[in-house]
């Protein structure tokens, strides 16, 4: 590949493997997905670090997002300032958190923090009755959002606080075998 | 949402109290707090001096909460919760337990622990499983999570961990960096700074062989790791039909790629029966070909029979020879060890057989034993509503029609969680109750009385075909009875479901169970009446002929049957039905997955049922089974929709396997044993003939074994004292009853445990809710009183100081804690609810 040393230097590049999860091709793949989402925004020389960034809009319409209910909140988490915006550096990470190499717990961490709406770290009331209804699409009437939220905290709470912290979220997974699979995006 | 308001807060109140006089203040309680709050108190000493560094933290939270908490603080006001002073809350902020997923500084400390302890022991030359066990278990607490009583600054702490990460290995140290929750920019700066020095001193110093040694290791383990990974796909990769799957799985769900993995479950163990079967039977007899018999010619219809052509060949127990096979040396070679090892046909039958059954026992005993485990784990029942939420969605589903079935799926499977829930809780008037109990007891009466019928009408039907036997040219006159059993087997399901209506469950998921109840019934009792027609009757009428060879015939014509009738139910209730109802109805027909499977179980039953009369069997069922992939995927892809009834699939699976084991593997083995054990083998023809019964052929080499010489000696023994001797049996099965009933008690002591442990987190929950509430009374009642204090000294200063609180309330505090146990209960209680309200 010649264009990669183009694109970043052999210390970036080495830089991107130490702290992801990928392979050199993979972030060299990764990185045109990037700049396909803006051609006019994104250089194709990184050597120098520009500091762009690509609005949420463009990040959202990305297939692997699109149809995803929490894509608002993944690109939020992931973006710098919480706005979804994200340069190349904070798409690169989330691509690394979602993919199959990353540990249960590192997925566990992020997975909470999307579905903490409020940013509070802890999932509430609130919290769920956002998640529940994202995951449905409106199709549970209130009073059914409200019961499986109540029966959501009952199960996870361990500390009868009223509301999930990230331990309680971390135990909870523990007994989904398929959750390393499914929150899981290929690139 | 109660930190939001604390956050929020905060960010009003810029400056954060310090504490500089808690030191002077603690002195002073009086002996009995210290004695009842000694722990109470050091928390708080150790908290407050972490008072001013989160507050700095806390107000770069705030900032970044943005619009969504704050919005969602206008609606937690109006409720009226308590409101805690600023300073209890920022106590409150720095409690350890909330640190853990927010602060960056938590997570700074909590690797620069990780990575002390992970370097002492690798200076300790100890194997390094750092990595491999942070991967391996989630739980961040892992990573000693006190927060270290050193209050050590954020950029401390940070060079800290620089200077830790340092000393480590590169290859660990590229892992740890990877799976630390930061973003990619500090990962960047803090892999910069360990980077350089570390490179320099590897390079000049010498005493790198530790280093080198372990760095090898850990290398290997890594280059094993990656291997295992490589493997593992590769394996993934050959799987058969993997995109079929894939394509099922992704239209149509897990529910009915149940069905499919099912079939290539049942797949799995006919190869595992054929193998040996093929090995040690089919093949030899075939190398060592008995005096031909006039074959006649094929007519067609054999296919559909299993007679004519097809009786004397290696498909049917008739051909197989009683003699040993290779004591007359074979035309080709004859050597002089030939003799020495014979191969006796009647012992290499009934061993063979015994052999794959019992493989095929150990495998489906297994796999039912790990898919129970999968998918019921102790204590874990619970917790299905909050994995539906936050574990059902995939993330990798990128076409939209996909996310959309998903999404409806989800739906669903909440709406049936609910309505099981609320089975469990509504109650009924007792007029509703006893009718209800009625209507089910005239619905199971029925479905039974249907059983019966069904029963009786075979045995009839068989007992007739019995009387007039079939002339031997019309040998389409043997597929009456299959034909017959295969149009109750047809019908009775429509009957069941015709009654179902009539019953209106609740819950579907018990709909299913009770349709797949009844069905069960209905197979296991015609099963049964065949069973005792073949074994009990035909043996008696079919004095001069091959009665093994009829049974392995009819199991042959009872398969053929039912895989016709499969074909015509894809193609007329899937195909002209999809035609029918997409005019009337614009609906396509739903795949019915317990019916399916229940076929696929009595397919599968009947395949067991022939293995001793007809070794061939599982073969042809293989066949059977590969067709009807392609037929049944090829339909479902064509006319079905995804069942709109919600599945649990995982469950399903495990009463799949557990049917396949429980009625249908059990029955068939009962059913072989007492055919070997109890019925005369037929004189004319098979392995066995002249002997009274087929395990007659083991005693007989036993005792052959013990006149030959004293080589076999310890076989008879066996013999004599395990196998005859009923002792040993009821030793065995004493034993084996006795390791069940430890096993359930040790689960029952488990599942106390968790209980046990469940109930003591809540104690905790509640002691942290109560410690709360006193410390908020305490910094209240002190605000409160310096407020007077200032009002009454210098009347012109009325605005409350909101540094007051923490400045010294150590003395009210211990002022507090005296009074009576009751009333703290009490008090207790009364905040806690009102902290629940809020919360």
């Amino acid at each position: 590949m010649g264009s990669k040393q183009t694109v970043f230097t052999h210390e970036q590049l080495e830089e991107y493997q130490d702290c992801t999860f990928f392979t050199r091709k993979e972030i060299m793949r990764l990185f045109y997905r990037y700049q396909d989402l803006a051609p006019q925004l994104v250089p194709l020389d990184y050597t120098s670090c520009p500091a762009v960034k690509v609005p949420y809009q463009l990040i959202g319409s990305m297939p692997e997002l699109k149809d995803n209910p929490f894509r608002q909140r993944i690109a939020q988490v992931f973006s710098e300032d919480g706005d979804g915006h994200m340069t190349l550096d904070n798409f690169l990470d989330m691509f690394s958190v979602m993919s199959e190499m990353a540990p249960r717990d590192l997925k566990a961490y992020y997975a909470f923090k999307i579905y903490d709406f409020n940013n509070d770290d802890y999932i509430c009331a609130w919290d769920l009755e956002q998640t529940v209804t994202r995951l449905t699409r409106g199709e549970l009437s209130a009073e059914e959002v409200s019961l499986v939220c109540e029966k959501v905290l009952d199960e996870a709470d361990g500390d009868h606080d009223g509301r999930l912290s990230l331990e309680d979220f971390q135990n909870m997974i523990l007994r989904a075998p398929d959750f390393l699979s499914t929150f899981h995006i290929r690139i | 949402m109660w930190t939001a308001v604390m956050a929020q807060q905060l960010a009003l109140v810029l400056d954060v109290p310090e504490t500089p006089g808690d030191q002077d203040s603690l002195e002073l309680s009086p002996y009995e707090e210290s004695e009842v709050h000694d722990s109470f108190h050091q928390l708080i000493q150790e908290q407050s001096r972490w008072v001013a560094e989160e507050g700095l933290e806390l107000q770069q939270v705030a900032g970044d909460l943005g619009a969504p908490a704050s919005g969602h603080q206008t609606l937690l006001e109006p409720e009226g919760g308590p409101v805690y002073s600023t300073a209890t809350l920022s106590i409150l902020a720095s409690m350890p337990s909330r640190t853990i997923g927010r602060s960056r500084g938590a997570i700074i400390s909590k690797y620069y622990n990780h990575t002390v302890r992970l370097r002492r022991r690798h200076s300790g030359s100890r194997p390094i499983l750092g990595p491999v066990v942070c991967s391996a278990r989630p739980s961040l607490r892992l990573y000693d999570l006190e927060l270290d009583p050193a209050d050590l600054e954020e950029e401390e702490k940070w060079s800290l961990l620089v200077k830790e990460l340092q000393g480590l290995p590169v290859a660990q140290r590229d892992h740890m960096l990877r799976g630390m929750p930061l973003s990619l920019q500090e990962k960047r700066v803090l892999r910069e700074k360990s980077r350089t020095p570390r490179g320099k001193q590897r390079g000049r110093q010498g005493h790198g062989g530790v280093f080198c040694c372990s760095q090898l290791r850990y290398t290997c383990v890594l280059a094993l790791h990656s291997l295992g990974l490589v493997l593992l796909t590769c394996l993934h990769a050959l799987r058969p039909w993997r995109y079929a799957l894939k394509q099922i799985g992704g239209q149509f769900g897990s529910s009915v790629l149940s069905y499919f993995l099912f079939l290539k479950t049942l797949l799995a163990f006919n190869m595992l029966l054929l193998l040996p079967l093929v090995a040690f039977l089919v093949a030899v007899q075939a190398a060592f070909t008995p005096e031909a018999h006039p074959a006649p010619t094929c007519t067609g219809l054999e296919l559909l029979t299993g007679g004519g052509c097809f009786t004397h060949t290696v498909m049917y127990y008739g051909y197989y020879s009683n003699t040993t096979l290779n004591t007359p040396c074979g035309p080709l070679q004859c050597g002089p060890r030939a003799g020495s090892l014979p191969y006796s046909m009647p012992l290499a039958y009934l061993f063979t057989v015994g052999a794959a059954f019992f493989i095929t026992c150990i495998t489906l005993v297994y796999s039912m034993s790990h898919s129970f485990g999968e998918s019921y784990r102790v204590g874990s029942t619970k917790g299905i509503h909050a994995i539906t939420v936050f574990c059902s969605w995939d993330y990798k589903v990128t076409q939209n029609w996909a996310s959309r079935l998903q999404r409806d799926n989800i739906c669903t499977q909440l709406k049936e969680l609910l309505a099981e829930w609320r089975l469990c809780k509504g109650s009924q008037s007792t007029c509703g109750r006893l009718r209800r109990a009625a209507v089910l007891a005239l619905v199971w009466l029925l479905s039974l009385a249907a059983v019966l019928g069904c029963a009786v009408a075979v045995l009839t039907f068989s007992e007739l075909r019995i009387q007039s036997p079939v002339v031997a040219d019309q040998e389409a006159g043997l597929l009456v009875l299959p034909l017959v059993i295969c149009l109750l087997n047809l019908g009775a399901p429509y009957l069941f479901r015709g009654l179902a209506t009539l019953e209106r469950h609740d819950s579907p998921v018990l709909e299913v169970y009770v349709a797949i109840g009844r069905n069960l019934v209905l197979k296991t009792a015609i099963l049964g009446v065949l069973c005792y027609h073949w074994l009990g009757r035909r043996v008696a009428t079919l004095q001069g002929r091959c009665w093994e060879d009829f049974v392995g015939q009819e199991l042959y014509r009872f398969m053929v049957m039912d895989f016709i009738f499969a074909l015509l139910d894809s193609l007329f209730g899937e195909l002209v039905w999809r035609l029918i109802s997409e005019r009337r109805l614009r609906g396509k027909p739903e795949f019915d997955i317990a019916r399916n499977v229940l076929d696929l179980i009595y397919g599968q039953t009947l395949t067991w049922l022939g293995v001793l009369f007809s070794p061939l069997l599982p073969a042809v069922q293989i066949l059977r089974l590969l067709i009807l992939f392609q037929v049944k995927k090829a339909s479902l892809m064509a006319n079905c929709q995804a069942p709109r009834r919600p599945w649990l699939a995982s469950h399903m699976s495990t009463v799949f396997l557990t049917l396949l084991c429980f009625p249908s593997f059990l029955g068939a083995a009962v059913f072989l044993c007492y055919a070997v054990w109890q019925v005369k083998p037929s004189d004319t023809c098979g392995p066995f003939r002249s002997l009274d019964t087929m395990y007659e052929a083991g005693t007989v080499w036993v005792r052959h074994l013990e006149q030959v010489g004293p080589g076999g000696s310890w076989l008879s023994w066996l013999h004599r004292y395990l196998v005859e001797n009923t002792f040993f049996l009821f030793l065995a099965s004493a034993l084996l009853l006795a390791v069940i009933y430890l096993n359930i008690q040790v689960v029952k002591g488990q599942r106390k445990v968790i209980c046990l442990l469940k109930e003591q987190i809540r104690n905790e929950g509640e002691d942290k809710i109560f410690l709360i509430n006193r410390l908020h009374s305490v910094y209240e009642r002190k605000e409160r009183r310096s407020l007077q204090w200032v009002r009454y000294s210098c009347p012109a200063a009325s605005v409350p100081s909101q540094q007051s609180p923490a400045a010294s309330s150590w003395p009210c505090l211990s002022a507090f804690m005296a009074p009576s146990l009751p009333e703290v209960k009490a008090g207790g209680r009364r905040q806690l609810n009102s902290v629940r309200g809020l919360a």
